[in-house]
């Protein structure tokens, strides 16, 4: 078997007294596409930011076989401020940049691949657009472009699909499953219902991890969810009922 | 008496000096503290810096080179303590903000004799500056733009989202503390030529200024050095005819530009925002 991309074991994190993660244990395989969901304040991106290295646990370990700039990220849309003066292509740009370097010649490289990036969100015509005048789903292609113009091996997004359309809700998913070809990719989301025949596998986060390899539908525990988030579908859309977990 | 003649005056040259070497390194640092948000810890160490002052009274040595040091202690504090999340962020600031203040005025107070300059601290005084200000005014602004230029992607990246830059391996706390040391030295220059009360608008006026037409970082540097520029030397010449003090001047004509861009834009963009 081959060692995983990430590797967490026994971690506990807390912000100040509140216990927020409790003894979570994940290994993410190459090619993984984990949709992480659970209820607000479960600690959904609170583990996303431990993996990401941002936060550091209390207890236990997290391992990656990965350099920082193998990872790409798309935050929660609140995490940036959306007034801010940059424009869209310089904020594409900024996910090729790496350490603190002095660079004047690979312009021309960088150029074509933000052209590329914008091009694959769909984003062409907007690229010189200060952010402050998109809508939330022009922003959300944004962040999209900018945690992939690297081609990173671990692609990270928190909740991608907020204030987006329904048309590129799906032009994203199936994005996502392309650049799952070659990315593992882990995908925070409070709506399993549209992300369910995407994924591969589920965790489960609510202060503890439970994870649940692919095609675990069972009708009988339809009503039983211990991982309290709400279940929509939209019209036809395949979903995807998980087997309870154990408590003690 | 003619415009033409006042300036030949030396003391007139030097404030043309004075000012254009403001607005670069205003206008370029004024764009990164309104981009950041930053303006209420400006101010905070723009009035903690008069502690120095104070302090430079009473001990004998240049009042500005106390505020330098104080402004500098007072910008790492407050940079420290809130990353270490030991005070709320604006807390600290009111802190510093009025310790600064009262630490200023005990010294000035204990001091002996009258100190004939406080008042050129508190609101400025640009048609006094020193061949030696100039030449310490040069170096920052010279600094400020290097800096800007060199690292100008990196600056940009962090101030937008700092969590992203730091995954990208941008050394955060590097820009973080190189530019609030670059904000405090600002602040402390400027101080000669804005005084204490003023400098904040000189940091912030010419930025929303450019702001109302543009939207992009870079823009918006540029623009708030030729509009504090332009500002400052019609407050000059107004404060100079009119007889009235010259920072003051300076700040009712930036206040005054403002207004007139919103009209502008209103009238010719046909929005107000």
């Amino acid at each position: 078997m081959k060692a995983p991309v990430v590797s967490i074991k026994n971690m506990d994190f807390s912000y100040q007294k509140n216990l927020v993660l409790s003894d979570v244990s994940l290994s993410v395989f190459e090619r993984d596409f984990i949709g992480i969901i659970g209820p607000n304040g479960g600690g959904k991106t609170t583990l996303v930011k431990a993996i990401l290295g941002l936060l550091k646990p209390q207890k236990g370990t997290v391992d990656h076989s990965l350099e920082k700039s193998e990872i790409g990220y798309l935050p929660q849309g609140n995490q940036v401020d959306e007034n801010f003066p940059i424009t869209v292509r310089e904020v594409i740009a900024s996910g090729l940049e790496h350490g603190l370097k002095i660079e004047f010649w690979k312009a021309k490289a960088k150029q074509l691949k933000v052209e590329e990036a914008l091009e694959r969100v769909g984003m062409e015509a907007l690229r010189s657009r200060p952010i402050g005048e998109l809508s939330g789903g022009e922003f959300q292609r944004t962040l999209l472009a900018r945690a992939i113009i690297s081609s990173p091996k671990l692609l990270v997004l928190d909740e991608p699909d907020t204030h987006v359309d329904n048309q590129f809700e799906t032009e994203l998913y199936s994005l996502l499953k392309e650049l799952n070809e070659s990315m593992t990719i882990l995908l925070v989301s409070h709506d399993i219902g549209t992300i369910s025949p995407y994924i591969k596998t589920i965790a489960c986060v609510n202060r503890d991890l439970h994870y649940h390899t692919s095609n675990e539908i069972s009708e009988e525990q339809l009503k039983v969810y211990n991982c309290p988030i709400e279940i929509i579908t939209h019209g036809t859309v395949p979903h995807r009922v998980i087997k309870e977990h154990i408590h003690n | 008496m003619d415009l033409l003649e006042l300036f030949t005056y030396g003391f007139i040259q030097h404030a043309i000096l004075a000012a254009l070497l403001m607005s670069v390194a205003c206008g370029i640092i004024g764009t990164y503290i309104v981009a950041r948000r930053m303006v209420f810890i400006s101010g905070g160490i723009t009035h903690a810096s008069f502690g120095g002052v104070g302090i430079g009274y009473f001990l004998g040595f240049p009042p500005l080179a106390g505020a330098a040091v104080v402004a500098v202690l007072a910008a790492l504090t407050t940079e420290n303590l809130t990353r270490r999340k030991v005070l709320r962020n604006d807390s600290i600031i009111a802190i510093l903000w009025s310790l600064g203040m009262a630490i200023g005025i005990i010294f000035v107070y204990l001091s002996p004799g009258y100190a004939p300059n406080l008042m050129s601290f508190l609101f400025g005084s640009i048609i006094t500056v020193t061949s030696m200000d100039l030449w310490l005014m040069l170096a920052l602004a010279l600094t400020v733009t290097a800096i800007f230029i060199l690292f100008y992607k990196p600056i940009l990246y962090v101030s937008f989202d700092e969590q992203f830059a730091r995954i990208r391996g941008i050394p955060v706390m590097f820009i973080n503390y190189l530019l609030i040391v670059l904000v405090a030295l600002t602040i402390v220059l400027s101080i000669r030529t804005a005084g204490i009360i003023l400098v904040l608008s000189v940091l912030t006026i010419p930025q929303n200024i450019s702001n109302l037409f543009t939207n992009r970082f870079s823009h918006i540097m540029i623009g708030s050095v030729i509009i504090g520029f332009f500002a400052s030397i019609l407050g000059l010449i107004l404060s100079y005819y009119l007889d009235i003090p010259s920072g003051a001047t300076i700040i009712f004509t930036l206040v005054i530009l403002y207004l007139a861009a919103r009209l502008i834009k209103v009238v010719i963009f046909g929005r107000w925002k």
